[in-house]
């Protein structure tokens, strides 16, 4: 299964900037769907960005985060070639993870 | 703190007595920020507050003085607030969290971002708005909380089909 996680990380001398597109439903829990029934809350609580093995950001998310949500940060302390590691969990357990190499 | 076991027991008793009204009185104020500040657990209680001013308190536990130095960027007029684009960046220094908080949804916390040392203070995401609101950046520096806020209005609001 391809990941839901696209990321562009690109390295600009000393600052790295980062670019994350998720695919995830993020439902509030207060949308109704075609019959009426209400879509239980979905949403991602935790996304983590590692690189080195240090967090670089970290990301704590309620439903009021958009559909498929997007975020875009920069650290310094990486160079390109360097494996940046993103992760997340959502509030139903789910998670997933990927890495991707600075360019 | 009285049940320690110590190797030199009556030095900590004097020194605790010396200090106790200092402790109780100040000690809690500073330690109890910092500890919220590095706490890795997802704060669900804040998340379910549905005011602002409480959101902020339970994340924070105090509150924000208007800052000139954040520059928090939406649009003046969001035509589906199911995606608004909001970003916020910042020339204070010791940057450690920055929170967004969209008042008028049916929780005000929306998300809150932790910067580890090296990270520039600074991010770009996207917030779902149910209807016209002012949407807050708090900014947590070298242990003090800053704010900025923006008002935004929504024609078609983000939390209904």
């Amino acid at each position: 299964m391809a990941s839901s996680i696209r990321v562009r990380a690109t390295s600009n001398g000393d600052i790295t900037e980062v670019q994350t597109l998720i695919q995830h439903p993020m439902d509030t829990g207060l949308v109704k769907d075609a019959k009426g029934e209400l879509i239980p809350a979905h949403y991602i609580q935790e996304l983590k960005f590692a690189c080195n093995g240090r967090d670089v950001f970290v990301a704590n998310w309620g439903t009021a985060v958009s559909k498929d949500p997007y975020l875009k940060f920069s650290f310094k302390g990486a160079k390109k070639g360097d494996d940046l590691k993103i992760s997340w969990t959502d509030n139903k357990g789910a998670s997933d993870e990927t890495t991707a190499k600075i360019a | 703190m009285t049940t320690h076991t110590s190797p030199h027991p009556t030095r900590r008793l004097i020194l605790q007595g010396a200090v106790s009204v200092a402790l109780i009185g100040l000690g809690n104020l500073p330690f109890a920020p910092a500890r919220a500040a590095a706490n890795d657990k997802y704060p669900e209680e804040a998340f379910k507050l549905k005011n602002e001013a409480d959101a902020i308190k339970a994340l924070y536990g105090r509150t924000a003085e208007p800052s000139d130095k954040i520059k928090l960027d939406a649009p003046e007029i969001a035509e589906n607030g199911g995606v608004v684009p909001i970003s916020v960046a910042t020339t204070l220094d010791k940057v450690t969290s920055i929170s967004f908080f969209v008042a008028e949804n049916p929780n005000a916390l929306a998300a809150s971002y932790k910067f580890p040392d090296g990270t520039i203070p600074a991010v770009a995401n996207r917030l779902k708005m149910a209807k016209t609101s002012s949407v807050t950046a708090i900014v947590e520096a070298d242990g003090k909380l800053y704010s900025a806020t923006k008002e935004v209005k929504v024609t078609v609001g983000g939390c209904g089909g």
